[in-house]
């Protein structure tokens, strides 16, 4: 069976708290070997929970994961962390504050004989970038060097599988870019299977294949960066992920919408009938600034953002906008400006009759 | 796939492995350590007879009404002394500061009943103070009235000259912790710098106080040295009484229960002052500013912390070492060094297993993350309140029964007779020491576990350790030093532990702590003096280490 070959397999996970309703409920996920997965979400929306369920961590209540097909968890069967052959990589690191570098790296590697394992985890150290630094304590260290040691630590053991809780999260912007692209470059040239957990999107597109966004417990799409940027298939989705706004529209037929700002056509997956209702998201790169245009729109707010301002703009109907505007385009709040259309992924979701937003 | 399901699936413990065993094993300990608390409180159910009757009618009033004004007096003393200098060494700056702000703690190291000894020997008739008194003024025997040492508030006076470092301890934590800009506040609001203090920083510091003035009271009431030597009759000398002069067991345990009931109060009163005291406001990172004191008001402070640091410490010390020094002499040799050995020998063993069973207890609860495992830490922990002539009690009513159960089944059996095996035994002995101290141990344990996150053990665990692996390469290296400090606070109370020790220490087998109650009760304080100085010399040493470090907050764990 196809199954068998994924690296993970989840199916219909479900974990509550005694007492509390689920955090986790219907989640369904699949890893293929050496794919690197992401769950993205707000906090409390059950992402870490599902982490640490796989981890072995926490038992689960419902449905079942799988590892290569043998089943670590499901109710009433917990195989313990300590057998499961996992890396983790924890959101403050978790390195042993009376152990050094090098012996933090060497913890795992209870197997080999002893000269063997220091000269692994020199070797780990090495590929982390930090050869040399065995000898420091974590207190000795940076946190992006922390966060090298823990990487360096977890990979150590060759684990069936990795787990990263919010990894990048205490680095400063700069760091967190730059290591979140050399730690996909480490995994991808392991080829390590992980998953990772954060609420940071451009950490999610940086790292994964493949992100799943989550709410309330459940994975709402499971696809790649690019999709769920230009194909959200939920309204959720499509407000979670980048920015954007919600204009109202009538489909005109099966594959077609008007708007107060003009037709639009070619909307796959909107499953259109002439005359619904339809809430059109449009992307800020979607509205293009053009002083020759007759629709025009007032500017509400202006956001510097070098290259571009981020315009904040009000349809006459009342409407706001958000438009991305090269920044030698710069318009005084409350000027009037000329706007057009310019969509190449149309996404619509029906609209209930007379709801707003 | 059903297959893979049945074979590598098979049916496991849904719980970790070695996880129900840590359970077992803490909840095991706990029932041992109040199984004896138990068999005191059955013996409630017991008819007394006419002994019972007697003493009841008799000398019961006067235990309960000396144990109350004891306390009375005790929770008085200890919390104006402790807030007194607590406030300064908190709140003001002033020369010799830092050092007093771990010094004054030293009195705990210094047992009430060997203060007694040192204080009865000063002030007695013949004794330095009144000699140099009639030879200044010309006074003879019955010319001049001088107080009784050896009374009832003479007995306060020694609880509270070394007791009363728990409510200067508390109470400094909590000035400290208090947002400076409160007191501040208050200042900005019109009220000058004193009305501050009582209308802000004192009502705030209340349940800390009250916590630190229940302690006091609690080893007030386990006392018993020094209320048999100053004759003052409370439940600790009836209990004894009733059990080794009356020979009435049934008595001592009913005695026993009533004190508990009082001990129980001030417990009730502890906890809860504790869990208000959580309440409040956050500490602030801004470091406090300390007023500084004026030259004539910085003596002052100064000579108000030195006083009763004096009291409870420096002046006993003194006049204890210038005892052994002029009469002492006959105690040191071999004797001396069998009574030290027998200390040592007990306190160590204590300690090194009162750490042991804390670490199961205290991990155990830890992993099984579940609130039955802290719930049972906490019973276990409750035998610190309980004054070790009760747990003597509690252990003795029943090792005697099972002593006369073996020797009949010996004897029946066997053909042999066998001499009682626990009552009078070293293991029953080190038994009751561990109800009485395991919770000191249990703190500096629970508290050096608290350090380390909880990710320390995901990450070992998933690095393929199993639950006592990573107790073993992470959690024991990480909290070595509260361990160590586990181990010397149990110590040294073992070693100035008096009433278990006394009824319970196996014929002619004694301790420092023993020999020095004897000498004493026979009025030879100085040759008392070696024995005292001995334990308080050996009680400083990790007192000193214990009062620095709650003074300089350790640094988050450096290797």
């Amino acid at each position: 069976m196809i199954l068998m070959t994924h690296a993970l397999e989840i199916r219909d996970l479900r974990f509550s708290y005694p007492g509390m309703p689920p955090v986790v409920e219907g989640f369904n996920l699949s890893l293929a070997e050496g794919e690197i997965g992401c769950l993205l979400g707000s906090s409390g929306c059950g992402k870490t929970t599902a982490l640490r369920c796989i981890a072995g961590l926490e038992p689960v209540h419902g449905g079942e994961i799988r590892f290569r097909g043998e089943i670590v968890s499901r109710p009433g069967l917990t195989v313990p962390t300590e057998e499961r052959r996992i890396g983790v990589v924890f959101q403050d690191y978790a390195l042993f504050p009376h152990l050094n570098a090098l012996d933090n790296v060497a913890f795992g590697l209870r197997a080999l004989p002893k000269p063997d394992r220091r000269k692994r985890a020199a070797e780990l150290l090495a590929m982390v970038g930090l050869p040399g630094s065995g000898a420091k304590y974590p207190h000795e260290l940076s946190g992006g060097q922390r966060q090298r040691v823990a990487l360096a630590r977890a990979l150590a053991p060759s684990p069936r599988l990795l787990l990263l809780d919010e990894p990048f999260s205490n680095l400063d912007g700069d760091l967190r870019e730059r290591l979140s692209l050399e730690v996909r470059g480490i995994l991808k040239a392991q080829g390590t299977t992980a998953l990772l957990v954060t609420h940071d999107q451009n950490e999610a597109f940086a790292m994964a294949d493949t992100v799943g966004v989550m709410r309330k417990g459940r994975i709402e799409q499971w696809d790649t960066a690019y999709n769920l940027y230009h194909r959200p298939t939920s309204r959720f989705v499509a407000d979670f992920v980048g920015e954007g706004a919600f204009i109202d529209g009538l489909a005109s037929d099966s594959d077609g919408i008007d708007t107060v700002l003009g037709a639009l056509k070619h909307c796959p997956g909107c499953e259109l009938k002439p005359g619904m209702p339809v809430a059109l998201l449009l992307r800020p790169d979607d509205i293009q600034h053009d002083d020759a245009a007759l629709l025009k729109a007032e500017v509400v707010k202006k956001a510097f953002r070098g290259a571009e301002f981020l315009y904040t703009l009000r349809l006459d109907d009342g409407k706001q906008l958000l438009s991305l505007v090269p920044s030698h385009h710069n318009h005084a709040v409350g000027e009037k400006i000329g706007i057009k259309l310019d969509v190449d992924h149309v996404v619509a979701f029906p609209r209930a009759e007379g709801a707003d937003d | 796939m059903q297959a893979l399901d049945t074979t590598r699936g098979a049916p496991r413990e849904t719980r970790k492995p070695g996880l129900r065993l840590w359970n077992a094993a803490a909840i095991a300990i706990a029932l041992a350590l109040i199984a004896p608390i138990a068999v005191v409180g059955a013996n409630l159910f017991v008819p007394g007879g006419g002994a019972w009757a007697h003493l009841s009618a008799t000398v019961l009033p006067d235990y309960a009404l000396n144990s109350l004004a004891l306390v009375a007096m005790v929770a008085t003393g200890t919390t104006v002394v402790g807030v007194a200098c607590a406030w300064l060494v908190a709140c003001c700056e002033f020369p010799g500061r830092r050092a007093l702000e771990w010094a004054l703690a030293l009195p705990l190291a210094m047992p009430a009943y060997v203060i007694a000894y040192a204080y009865t020997d000063a002030l007695q008739f013949a004794g330095p103070v009144q000699s140099s008194l009639r030879a200044a003024f010309g006074w003879a025997a019955g010319d001049y009235w001088f107080p009784e040492i050896r009374s009832l508030p003479g007995a306060a006076a020694m609880f509270v000259a070394v007791l009363y470092p728990y409510v200067y301890l508390l109470a400094r934590g909590a000035f400290l912790e208090q947002s400076p800009s409160l007191a501040e506040a208050g200042r900005t609001l019109g009220l000058p710098p004193w009305q501050a203090f009582f209308r802000v920083s004192l009502p705030l510091a209340r349940p800390a106080i009250a916590a630190g003035a229940a302690l006091a009271c609690m080893e007030t009431l386990a006392d018993f040295g020094t209320v048999s030597y100053f004759g003052v009759q409370t439940f600790t000398t009836g209990i004894f009484r009733a059990w080794l002069s009356m020979g009435e067991p049934v008595s001592a345990a009913k005695l026993s229960m009533l004190l508990l009931a009082f001990v129980a109060v001030l417990l009730a009163a502890e906890r809860l002052a504790r869990r208000r005291a959580r309440f409040h406001d956050a500490p602030s990172s801004r470091r406090r500013s300390r007023v500084t004191l004026s030259r004539r008001a910085g003596t002052v402070a100064l000579a108000t912390c030195l006083a009763p640091l004096a009291f409870g410490f420096a002046i006993p010390a003194a006049m204890l070492a210038r005892l052994s020094l002029q009469g002492g002499d006959e105690q040191f040799g071999a004797r001396f060094a069998t009574l030290a050995a027998n200390s040592f020998f007990l306190s160590s063993i204590t300690a090194v297993i009162a750490v042991a069973l804390a670490v199961v207890m205290a991990y155990g609860a830890r992993i099984s993350r579940s609130p039955v495992g802290a719930a049972v830490n906490r019973v276990a922990a409750l035998g610190y309140a309980v004054p070790g002539a009760v747990i003597a009690i509690g252990v003795l009513i029943p090792a005697a029964r099972l002593d006369n159960l073996l020797a009949d089944a010996a004897g029946s059996l066997f053909g042999i007779s066998m001499g009682l095996m626990l009552t009078g035994s070293l293991v029953a002995l080190v038994y009751a020491y561990l109800i009485r101290f395991l919770a000191v141990a249990l703190q500096s344990v629970e508290a050096g576990l608290a350090r380390i996150t909880p990710a320390m053990e995901d990450a070992a665990r998933s690095l393929g350790l199993g639950p006592s692996a990573t107790l073993a390469r992470v959690h024991l290296p990480m909290m070595r030093s509260s361990l160590v400090t586990a181990a010397l606070l149990v110590f040294v109370d073992v070693m100035k532990e008096l009433p278990a020790t006394f009824v319970m220490r196996p014929f002619n087998f004694d301790t420092l702590a023993v020999q020095a109650y004897n000498l004493a009760a026979d009025e030879r304080l100085a040759e008392a003096s070696t024995a005292s100085l001995a334990i308080v010399a050996v009680g400083l040493v990790p007192l000193i280490v214990a009062a620095r470090r709650m003074v300089k907050p350790e640094a988050p764990t450096a290797p």
